[in-house]
């Protein structure tokens, strides 16, 4: 920033390289996929024990079922928007070059989307047989 | 003016390495590890989900899993999970304004690692039963 600058009010020098305003909603977000995760967790976690040592058909009859498959799909979907929301915060931290932050936090969009839909997509093909 | 002063070489924060190391400083560090770790390892739960679709993919999985890098890299996976959810309960109950206090946060730093620990392996005890002995 040079030539007519100092001119410029020192609100209008930091206008646009401020808050988005959408802290209060990541923290939310955060939070609330927090809470979720919880539970989720331990449910998936108990059935990931009850599978162990298991046939893969067995395995794929007790993953497809109705309750055990809506519970799984709720665990990727809270998983994966807390993944996302937390890996931005991490590359919001550490990489500092525009640029590089932008592909980051854009690359961690694509990995969590993939990463969910590829889990989710496993759930419910064991749930239809299509 | 802020751009006069920004190009004066103005001392930074202090980092990590000018303090004593402490539980509750690296706690947190193991939350953000645990954390980051857990991001990727969900691709390992995906490839499960998937491979339980057909028995060739599931006796790749399982192959996998059975091997001593699988069975390494799932050990570290339930102690991140554990971790990341034991500390993430510690962050709740700090969202709610307790457990702030001197004593209190290094006991729950101290009972998130301890928690973490007793439980991956307990369940990992729990596992190995549920497989009947079969490696």
């Amino acid at each position: 920033m040079s030539g007519s600058a100092h001119i410029r009010t020192p609100l209008a020098r930091v206008r646009g390289h401020g808050s988005a305003k959408s802290g209060t909603t990541h923290f939310w977000h955060q939070r609330v996929t927090a809470i979720a995760n919880i539970p989720l967790t331990i449910a998936a976690v108990i059935i990931l024990i009850t599978l162990l040592g298991r046939n893969q058909a067995a395995v794929a009859q007790i993953l497809g079922s109705p309750p055990i498959a809506i519970i799984m799909l709720l665990f990727i979907a809270s998983i994966t928007i807390h993944m996302r929301l937390g890996m931005a915060a991490i590359i919001e931290d550490y990489v500092h070059d525009d640029t590089a932050k932008l592909m980051m936090l854009m690359a961690n969009t694509f990995f969590t989307v993939v990463v969910g839909l590829a889990a989710a997509y496993g759930i419910l093909k064991l749930s239809f047989g299509l | 003016m802020a751009e006069t002063k920004a190009r004066v070489a103005r001392p930074l924060s202090p980092h990590l390495q000018i303090y004593r190391p402490m539980l509750t400083m690296m706690m947190s560090i193991a939350h953000r590890i645990t954390g980051f770790g857990l991001y990727f390892g969900t691709l390992i739960l995906a490839w499960w989900f998937i491979s339980a679709v057909g028995p060739n993919g599931y006796a790749r999985f399982e192959w996998f899993a059975g091997s001593w890098i699988g069975r390494l890299i799932l050990f570290g996976y339930t102690w991140a999970l554990i971790h990341h959810m034991l500390g993430g309960i510690r962050h709740l109950i700090w969202d709610t304004g307790r457990g702030l206090g001197p004593t209190e946060r290094e006991w729950l730093a101290a009972a998130n690692l301890i928690g973490s620990i007793t439980i991956t392996v307990i369940l990992w005890i729990i596992g190995l039963l549920a497989m009947g002995g079969s490696p």
